[in-house]
């Protein structure tokens, strides 16, 4: 499992009620229902990932984190993850609202787009970076809003969601993905 | 002993209150059960049938001598797997493979019902089969599952027996029959009254069915459990055993031949006043009428898992109804999943072999099945 994945399971708390949005072939939720949580479901995209989900027994709808989160109540989960995926949202504001309005927290980790290697990449090749964690070329990106760690905390800054960084040491300039608790 | 003598059969002592406000007793219903239940009796399933199925879901229907409707899906080793569970299959009441239906003889007036047949409704049907549960001795089934018509007795019977069953499968089904399938069924029903074998229903003195009003309705309802791109790509315009058209209206296509031949297939195995009986049943289903057009309501004390599953080509029990299903269950936090399965075979597609269908029902009830 990816180094990712352990840290954010780190994050969620025993028998907590989860919704792991895009939750792509379920390996975390597996790993989080099997040692800390077996409230815990998904939604995804892809049917094939859906269908990887149910052969590891795990509960996932089909859908899509733009339209279909509306249909969960406010509050109904402890914890919200989403993995990676925020920056691929047409209207990524509206899912970080959602996030916030169904789970009491959520849990967003994002590509930075401000580590040292992606700044050297741009700076001495001039090129648009490609690096392990965003291994796409420009013209086939599925990322259309790119930022960095700054950014985002600015945007939470002036929305007033709070950011809980407790369990997590990362910087702007060091770290290739930022994992940030936030809460309404 | 005929081999319709020999369909297994519960006597319902217990009389049953019709939605229409008749109470029937002592009535029939016919069934078939497949592999074995266990002594901890936790492996049942209670599979539903579709507007033209029957009990004998699996193997050789001893009755029509075809395949059962849902081999497939269903048998040793399948994804309903009856090495491993306890398959339970009725014929619903109206129906004519056994059950309490139109063509049972009236003690009264020693002829059929006929016309005189209570109309029934799916919320009858299920309510019917659960004495199953009781003569089985079953406290609780592992699972309840069916698709079409019989997706839709999977949400009546949770919404009816909220602690009756660990899981629930309902597939390409509504919980509100749509205007469009309510016309479509009408459609049907017409084409059977209009056949003037039909006689009010009462036929049976003239020892003659309506079979070209069956035919044609069977016809018109096939093409709706198929879709266009299923059909183009099977069909086309291929002509049926001839070079060049007729300029006549003999069956130059194929698809004409093929649906002549599904019409007139269909009048040996099925009663045309079944036909009406149980369309009118799905026209009546409407699972959110009770609760103030509120679906969750429905659910709100089962504590049933459950698994929903459409297909892209369904255009008669779209994604969209059956999301709706979904998003009831989601808003008041039960367990549910979901997944349209892609197929071009349309409404059909469940009961086609469709693997990755096929799989999703046998992991999700391996994989439940491990956990009660």
């Amino acid at each position: 499992m990816k180094k990712e994945f352990y840290n954010i399971a780190k994050l969620v708390t025993t028998n907590a009620k989860i919704l792991d949005v895009g939750c792509g072939n379920g390996e975390l939720m597996k790993y989080i229902n099997e040692n800390i949580s077996k409230d815990i479901r998904g939604i995804e995209l892809s049917k094939s990932n859906v269908q990887k989900c149910v052969e590891k027994g795990l509960t996932v709808i089909e859908g899509d984190a733009e339209k279909d989160l509306k249909q969960f109540p406010d509050n109904s989960f402890d914890f919200v993850i989403l993995s990676q995926t925020l920056q691929a949202f047409l209207d990524p504001e509206n899912v970080l609202n959602e996030l916030l309005r169904i789970g009491k927290k959520a849990i967003v980790s994002i590509p930075n787009f401000g580590h040292w290697k992606v700044r050297l990449h741009l700076l001495l090749k001039g090129t648009m970076p490609v690096t392990e964690n965003l291994p796409n070329e420009w013209y086939n990106t599925p990322n259309l809003h790119m930022c960095t760690i700054k950014d985002f905390e600015n945007y939470c800054k002036q929305r007033n969601i709070k950011i809980n960084l407790k369990n997590l040491k990362f910087q702007n300039l060091f770290s290739e993905l930022g994992i940030f608790i936030l809460e309404k | 002993m005929s081999e319709k003598d020999k369909i297994k059969t519960l006597f319902v002592k217990k009389p049953l209150k019709l939605d229409c406000g008749q109470t029937i007793s002592d009535f029939p219903l016919a069934y078939e059960t497949y592999g074995k239940l266990n002594n901890k009796k936790d492996n049942a399933i209670l599979v539903f049938h579709a507007l033209t199925g029957d009990q004998f879901a699996s193997g050789t229907n001893p009755i029509t001598k075809k395949d059962g409707w849902w081999n497939y899906a269903l048998g040793p080793g399948k994804a309903i797997d009856t090495d491993k569970y306890f398959v339970i299959a009725a014929n619903v009441i109206g129906g004519c493979m056994g059950s309490f239906g139109p063509s049972n003889i009236n003690p009264e007036t020693k002829k059929p019902y006929g016309t005189n047949f209570p109309v029934i409704t799916i919320n009858d049907m299920v309510n019917a089969q659960y004495n199953l549960l009781e003569y089985f001795k079953i406290e609780k089934l592992f699972s309840v599952v069916g698709g079409s018509m019989g997706g839709m007795q999977v949400l009546q019977f949770v919404s009816n027996f909220p602690n009756k069953a660990h899981t629930a499968i309902p597939i390409a089904c509504t919980a509100s029959h749509s205007a469009q399938n309510i016309a479509l069924n009408e459609l049907g029903r017409q084409s059977i009254m209009a056949d003037s074998n039909w006689h009010d229903g009462f036929y049976e003195k003239q020892n003659k069915q309506p079979d070209k009003g069956l035919a044609v309705a069977r016809m018109a309802a096939h093409i709706t459990y198929l879709s266009k791109a299923g059909l183009q790509e099977k069909f086309g315009r291929k002509l049926q055993e001839r070079d060049d058209l007729k300029f006549s209206f003999d069956a130059d296509f194929q698809i004409e031949s093929y649906l002549r031949y599904q019409g007139s297939v269909f009048v040996d195995r099925f009663d045309a006043n079944s036909y009406l009986y149980i369309t009118r049943a799905m026209d009546y289903f409407d699972l959110t009428e009770k609760f103030g057009g509120n679906l969750s309501k429905a659910f709100e004390k089962s504590d049933t898992k459950f698994f929903i599953i459409s297909f892209t080509s369904d255009w008669l029990y779209p994604t969209s109804e059956n999301r709706e299903i979904v998003i009831a269950l989601n808003a008041i936090g039960k367990n549910v999943g979901f997944v349209e399965i892609t197929s071009d075979k349309g409404h059909d597609s469940f009961l086609l072999d469709v693997p990755d269908f096929l799989n999703t029902v046998r992991n999700f009830l391996n994989k439940s099945y491990e956990k009660i």
